[in-house]
């Protein structure tokens, strides 16, 4: 055989990691003093971190079954009015100054987002999506329609103004470190983000499940002959994903202090930039992508505000300039 | 004589619009090598996938092992016993040579004398046990996709051109290691364009051409008698030896 | 002569073609018909909506691409005349200068999108689409001393185009012949010669590449033809017709504001419009556009009084509240998707 030693183990891509540090220095010479460029950094972080959360569902279900849900959205801002309900349900819970009764109102509430975003999902599943299975123009068309009707329903049912929708008193306010000031619920946003993507790169990495998946997500039809049911694993991945976008819509919405309907809408565009960014189908792609998202809304909604959205589009651009296919490209062509 | 492992009886075919399997018939016996020849596009891949279930038959039937499975889910046929390694190998890229080995084990981690035997088979794969499959040569991914069909017994092996785009030293190799399967109790359908190989190997041996079966029998009589291969096998013949 | 018109593709069915000259004569006649400022504004609309439908429909229905830049592109339409006008004053040559620009940037906005990703697949196309066209409306909103950012431009037009002309004193048939009315008829008539040149690419060798491209991009492409060339080519002839929809838009308006032109409000609009009416169809854009636009006008009006009619009753209000048209409207939309892909217009054809 040709090789004389042992192969090299597939070299892990840190070229795209280190984008992140890169983006983050690279801010630090335009913005005035260095406490708000930590406030600033902590920010992007969080934000990222919400939208790795909206948006790891959608990049798997894409990998796993080739169907690219526009109505993902759908999942954001059911997640936010289910999680809202509740909350505002639990007012004294909420203004009590104790961490306690805070989290009995706050742990429904989450609860109840994705119970309600992962029920969304199934049916979603198995009504819209199921019949157009295989043919993208359709998949784009009907979950577009999906997009549309669901989101007249929000108006129906909670009615079309913004609901305000106060921080529970424990996660308000900031740490002062040094002289930077660090809201509390961002580096709760950033320490549940990183919780979920450490329980999602476990389960990928070190159980059969995640075995299955990852094998899905390169080829299914292979998955398939092997003699794995695929489809029930999409069902699953599908729900769970849904049920990720409904937590992520329930923070996102504690960290706007509001809900809206069209939240769903206007995120889309932002987890269309994310997964491009980080390569359909790629979840550390998708973790990645969303983080130099949520760094680079910050430092440019800072400088120049309402331009974040499109610095973003821009930095997508580059990125397709570099990698036409993302940054950590899927394997399937 | 005991009914055959895998009958098709009158199997159609559509992809889309177009109808590529008109009508096959032929059949897998219980033991040895069938080989599947025809020229490119015959429909060859297509009825291994027809097989598998990857295209449904439109019309006919599939029998396997004395039961119907022509409306049977891919899945469903994989686990009464029926392995397939495509003609693009399918191994999983990011998965490693070990990954790889082990989603094919259904029923739980491999028994070491069935991975001593494997990695007698192909040594390649003991060594780069934690090599990304991605990072394997054309050769060694082949034996992967095979290694990963037989990594638990199964009744019947459908294998699509094995020797494609390998060097000659590599195909001695896959000679000796088919040999080695048909020892077995596997039963094996393959489709290959190397005739070479297709004689080394075969025992009975069917012919394709524009989605039908032209001509089946013994491996040895088709061998043995030039103006049939060139009547039969035409310019692929001469292409490939 | 009316085949050679048509390019060949007749209605093929007798209620279609009665359907089709209806629409006609409804807009030509409108101003004689239907007086009032909410009809003709109503008529005018349908005019640009067929052509920007059209526009849609030859990528959506006879290329297979899903774009979501459709409503960029109508905008550039809209913002070249509205820009031009409002800076360079309102005579002919800035008009025309302002329609060449926005057709030039159109084109070449096109054919970098096209380039960039159609040779990918069509959800990444679609993806990119709608980063593009959100970019392009934070750009309409920054630029405000340019565009007028939130709140649009209003300008003038060539005295001829302006309401306050008279062309003749006497009114014909109790209707005013002023300045108004000529940019209606201006508009009605450019949106039907476009609709037509649009019916003629369909129907060209052009056109049934395109279709055989959607119909098996692997035996197209195994055929010799460069899939890739063909659709950016069509994206490009697509993006055209959009931006005409918008110059015709603008004029009638004398107004361009990102609510008019570049909302994705709309773009949800026009996917409505083409799906509703047949895609792969030039008539199922006429057909689909009118009944939306006038559904949009009239039928609000009609759930309203539904509405009020289902008072007491849990919930049915709030389905039936007038601002809730676009649940109904999405309903159709995905049953239409299931069960009728070819539209009113198949349906028509198939029987
Ligand atoms: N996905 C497909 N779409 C359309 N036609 C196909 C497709 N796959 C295969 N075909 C056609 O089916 C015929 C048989 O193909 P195949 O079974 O791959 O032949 P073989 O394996 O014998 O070379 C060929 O004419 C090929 O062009
Ligand atoms: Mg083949």
């Amino acid at each position: 055989m040709s090789h004389g030693s042992a192969l090299p183990a597939q070299r892990l891509d840190w070229l795209p990691l280190a984008l992140i540090p890169a983006i983050a220095l690279a801010a630090l010479p335009f913005i005035p003093s260095l406490p708000t460029w930590v406030t600033l950094t902590v920010a992007g972080l969080a934000m990222g971190m919400m939208i790795f959360m909206m948006a790891a569902g959608l990049t798997l279900v894409f990998g796993l079954m080739d169907i690219m849900n526009f109505a993902h959205g759908v999942f954001i801002s059911v997640g936010a009015y289910a999680g809202t309900s509740v909350l505002l349900a639990m007012k004294p819970s909420m203004q009590a100054d104790s961490l306690a009764a805070n989290l009995s109102a706050i742990v429904p509430a989450v609860l109840a987002a994705m119970a309600l975003a992962g029920f969304l999902g199934w049916f979603f599943e198995r009504v819209v999506i199921r019949p157009v299975y295989g043919d993208h123009l359709k998949q784009i068309l009907v979950t577009m329609g999906g997009l549309i009707v669901v989101e007249q329903l929000i108006h129906v049912v909670w009615g079309p103004d913004i609901i305000p929708l106060p921080r529970p008193a424990t996660i308000t306010g900031s740490f002062i470190v040094g002289d930077a000031a660090i809201e509390r619920y961002r580096v709760l946003a950033v320490l549940v983000g990183l919780a979920v993507f450490a329980a999602m790169w476990l389960i990928l990495n070190r159980t059969r499940l995640g075995l299955l998946i990852r094998a899905g997500v390169e080829n299914r039809e292979m998955v398939e002959s092997l003699g794995y049911r695929i489809r029930s694993l999409f069902v699953g991945v599908f729900i769970a994903g849904s049920a990720l976008a409904g937590l992520g819509g329930v923070m996102w919405a504690l960290y706007q202090e509001s809900v809206n309907a069209q939240i769903g809408m206007q995120m889309m565009v932002v987890l269309f930039i994310v997964l491009i960014i980080g390569g359909l189908g790629s979840v550390g792609g998708c973790f990645v992508g969303a983080l130099l998202v949520g760094l680079m809304a910050n430092y440019t909604g800072y400088l120049a505000p309402k331009l974040a959205l499109g610095s973003n589009i821009l930095l997508m651009v580059l990125v397709l300039l570099w990698r036409p296919r993302g940054l950590f490209p899927v394997g399937r062509a | 004589m005991a009914e055959a492992l895998l009958a098709l009886a009158g199997v159609n075919t559509h992809i889309g619009q177009y109808h590529i399997l008109q009508g096959v018939d032929f059949e897998v016996p219980r033991a040895g090598l069938t080989m599947l020849l025809g020229r490119n596009g015959a429909g060859k891949t297509t009825t291994l996938r027809t097989v598998m279930g990857l295209w449904q038959a439109s019309a006919g039937a599939i029998r396997y092992d004395g039961a119907e499975i022509t409306r049977r889910t891919t899945p469903e046929r994989a686990r009464l016993g029926i392995a397939y390694v495509p003609e693009n190998m399918g191994i999983f890229a990011g998965l490693t040579v070990r990954e790889n080995l082990l989603l094919a084990a259904r029923s739980g981690p491999p028994e070491d004398r069935r991975l001593e035997w494997i990695f007698r088979l192909f040594p390649a794969m003991q060594k780069f046990w934690h090599a990304h499959a991605g990072n394997l040569s054309g050769g060694q991914k082949q034996m992967l996709a095979i290694a990963r069909a037989i990594v638990e017994p199964r009744r019947l092996l459908l294998v699509d051109e094995p020797t494609k785009g390998l060097a000659p030293s590599i195909i001695a190799n896959m000679i000796e290691a088919f040999r080695e399967l048909k020892r077995t109790e596997t039963s094996l359908l393959v489709v290959e364009q190397n005739f070479h190989f297709a004689r080394s190997v075969g025992d009975t041996v069917a012919v394709m051409d524009c989605g039908r079966i032209v001509h089946a029998g013994r491996m040895a009589d088709l061998a043995a008698d030039d103006s049939l291969q060139q009547k039969l096998l035409g310019l692929s013949l001469q292409a490939h030896q | 002569m009316l085949t050679t018109l048509l390019s060949g593709d007749l209605p093929r069915s007798r209620v279609l073609a009665v359907v089709l000259l209806a629409i006609l004569a409804g807009l030509v006649l409108a101003p004689f018909v239907f007086p009032g400022t909410r009809s003709l504004n109503v008529a005018a609309k349908v005019a640009v909506f067929v052509l920007l439908v059209a526009s849609y429909d030859l990528l959506l229905g006879y290329t297979g691409i899903v774009s979501f830049a459709h409503t960029m592109f109508f905008g550039i339409g809209g913002y070249g005349v509205g820009i031009a006008m409002a800076k360079l004053g309102a005579g002919w040559v800035s008009l025309a200068l302002g329609i060449a620009l926005a057709l030039s940037l159109s084109a070449a906005l096109a054919l970098a999108i096209g380039l960039l990703s159609l040779r990918v697949r069509a959800i990444f196309f679609a993806m990119i689409t709608l980063a593009v066209a959100s970019f392009f409306q934070i750009l309409a909103s920054q630029l405000s001393g340019f565009t007028g950012g939130e709140d649009g431009i209003t300008y003038k037009l060539p005295d001829l185009l302006l309401p306050g002309t008279k062309l003749v004193e006497m009114p014909l048939l109790g209707v005013e012949l002023n300045g108004r009315l000529a940019s209606y008829y201006l508009v009605v008539l450019a949106a039907l010669a476009c609709f037509l040149a649009l019916l003629r690419v369909v129907n060209s060798p052009f056109g049934r590449v395109l279709l055989s491209i959607r119909e098996n991009e692997f035996r197209s492409e195994a055929l010799g033809y460069r899939t890739v060339t063909y659709r950016t080519a069509a994206n490009c002839i697509g993006a055209l017709g959009a931006t005409l929809a918008g110059v015709l838009y603008a004029i009638w308006l004398r107004y361009t504001g990102p609510d008019t032109t570049l909302s994705f409000n709309i773009m949800i609009d026009i996917l409505l419009m083409v799906v509703i009416g047949g895609m792969g169809t030039m008539y199922g854009a006429a057909v689909g556009a009118t009944i939306f636009v006038v559904a949009q006008n009239y039928l609000q009006d009609l759930m309203a009084l539904a509405s009020a009619a289902a008072k007491g009753v849990p919930l049915l209000p709030g389905l039936l509240h007038p601002d809730r048209w676009l649940l109904w409207l999405g309903v159709l939309f995905i049953v239409c998707v299931y069960y009728f892909p070819t539209g009113i217009v198949g349906k028509l054809r198939a029987k």
